[in-house]
């Protein structure tokens, strides 16, 4: 084993200064529930409560509580917004209903993705835009220079702005339960259709109640002012849900098959590459950042995005290569025994000969070829939602 | 037997006369989170003090695990191959991972010492 190898039990970034990084509005909540802490993207997150392995599983059969306020949000308004949005991001955000959402990628000139997004449109001149927060300032950066011709405004909400999420199958019984959280104009929760953002309340602080998420559940987003977010934490624990980490969140996002910004995005993917050239308006009027690039798409043999399925118990894990007949032809991006499946699942960019579903390959463990076939994405989907 | 002595790589070691009976600690085992696939040396293997000799890999990371003496392994514990998660379970104790006829003992480091490391 070569000293690049080296894989301490203890991992240095999990140990690494929390005074160094920023905590959440709800950090004095995870402290007090015993959680592990994480960095991440600058902020010191939960990475777990307990078991990580509970906390998926609660998810998929109950509801699990997340804290996302990391996460960056802007609030895009005036009277070109919409226009705006069309030639800053790569979907056509003009065509969002007030009221509705849309997954979006904000491109670069070169065709790369320099951040995935959910554009919220709250109404016919403001939006929501929610980004990671890995990516904030580069999204803060975009949105800026991106507006020189545009009667638009771009405010950074993300400091004073907390999201707590809720996910999974109970979450309309848990929400249900918060008399204090409503929504406008008599709608209850289940009105609200997927992909959907309505204004409500928490008490008197005005939150924003989105039928979004990340874990391949049904689930809401809640976004209110960071003051306000401990004492509705609190409520929703009592209304049954359980919080969970980022650990969890990460592997129920890889088995629903959602890519994760830096593992299978990155400035050197084409929306193309990662299966998700659909986001990319290329029918609306107009130029916007990219669009010739994409147009041209990548060069010819560029990898792909395939989600494979290996044998036996052991996962391969970003950057390790993919091989076909020993020769290496793709690298893993994200990998995980699936909690769920309880196999080892993964998301790796591979040739395009070898991208099809069913093409047998093999995954280098540390070592050791490991067989694995090409399996279409997602690896996990919920039940019709009734 | 010995008291339980440690070393930087957060695994634990007991002596019972020439053998070492091998673990990893409470600290490494929650710093994991879920483990969820142990491979470990079978009876018979040799190996050295230092040297990788398995894995352990949790739902998030993958931890190796190094042989903190010189020796030949003797037995390793079955039943945390076929449970991992009695690593989280009881590190320290049911969840013990190999036992190591030794030839040479290195120094190692004691309870104290070890908790002035996670510290």
């Amino acid at each position: 084993m070569t000293e690049g190898e080296f894989s301490p039990l203890v991992r240095k970034e999990n140990s690494v200064s929390e005074s160094d990084l920023r905590p959440s509005p709800l950090d004095g909540v995870h402290v007090a529930a015993g959680a592990a802490f994480t960095g991440f993207a600058g902020w010191k997150m939960p990475v777990r409560y307990g078991s990580d392995l509970a906390e998926h599983e609660t998810v998929r059969t109950a509801a699990g509580l997340f804290d996302l306020s990391h996460m960056a949000e802007f609030i895009v308004q005036g009277t070109h917004a919409a226009a705006f949005l069309d030639y800053a991001l790569a979907g056509q955000a003009s065509v969002i209903a007030p009221g509705r959402a849309k997954y979006s990628l904000l491109l670069a000139d070169s065709g790369g993705i320099l951040d995935d997004l959910v554009v919220y449109r709250l109404d016919d001149q403001r939006f929501l835009v929610v980004a990671n927060a890995g990516n904030h300032d580069v999204v803060a950066a975009a949105l800026d220079e991106r507006q020189a011709e545009f009667d638009v405004a771009a405010r950074d909400d993300t400091d004073q702005c907390a999201l707590i999420a809720v996910q999974g199958p109970d979450t309309l019984a848990v929400l249900s339960r918060i008399e204090s959280l409503v929504l406008p104009d008599q709608l209850t929760f289940a009105d609200l259709k997927y992909y959907s953002i309505a204004e409500g309340h928490y008490g008197e602080i005005p939150t924003l109640v989105a039928r979004t998420g990340y874990t391949g559940e049904d689930g809401f987003e809640l976004y209110l002012d960071a003051a306000a977010a401990p004492a509705l934490w609190a409520e929703l624990v009592a209304a049954g849900a359980v919080a969970c980490g980022l650990a969890a969140r990460d592997t129920l996002r890889l088995e629903a098959g959602m890519p994760l910004y830096g593992h299978e995005l990155s400035t050197d993917t084409f929306p193309v590459q990662a299966g998700i050239g659909r986001v990319v308006a290329l029918g609306k009027p107009g130029d916007f950042v990219g669009r010739g690039a994409v147009e041209a798409g990548p060069p010819a043999g560029a990898r792909v995005l395939v989600g494979l399925v290996a044998e036996g118990k052991r996962a391969g894990r970003a950057g390790y290569p993919v091989l076909r007949d020993g020769e290496v032809i793709g690298e893993v991006t994200s990998g995980a025994l699936s909690p769920t499946l309880g196999i080892p699942i993964a998301m790796a960019y591979v040739d395009p000969d070898a991208s099809a579903v069913g093409t047998e390959l093999a995954l280098d463990v540390r070592g050791t070829a490991i067989p694995a076939r090409v399996v279409p994405l997602p690896f996990y989907s919920r039940k019709a939602a009734s | 037997m010995s008291e339980t002595q440690y070393t930087k790589d957060h695994e634990w070691v007991t002596v019972d006369g020439d053998i070492a009976t091998v673990g990893i600690t409470t600290y490494a085992a929650d710093k994991l989170g879920d483990v969820v696939y142990v491979d470990l040396p079978g009876a018979g293997t040799t190996v050295a003090s230092g040297r990788v000799v398995g894995e352990i890999e949790s739902t998030k990371s993958v931890g190796e695990l190094f042989a903190p003496v010189d020796g030949e392994v003797v037995e390793r514990n079955e039943a945390v191959i076929a449970d991992p998660s009695m690593v989280n379970a009881d590190p320290m104790g049911a969840a013990w991972l190999i036992k190591v006829r030794f030839t040479n003992l290195p120094d190692l480091l004691s309870a104290a010492e070890y908790e002035e490391l996670t510290a």
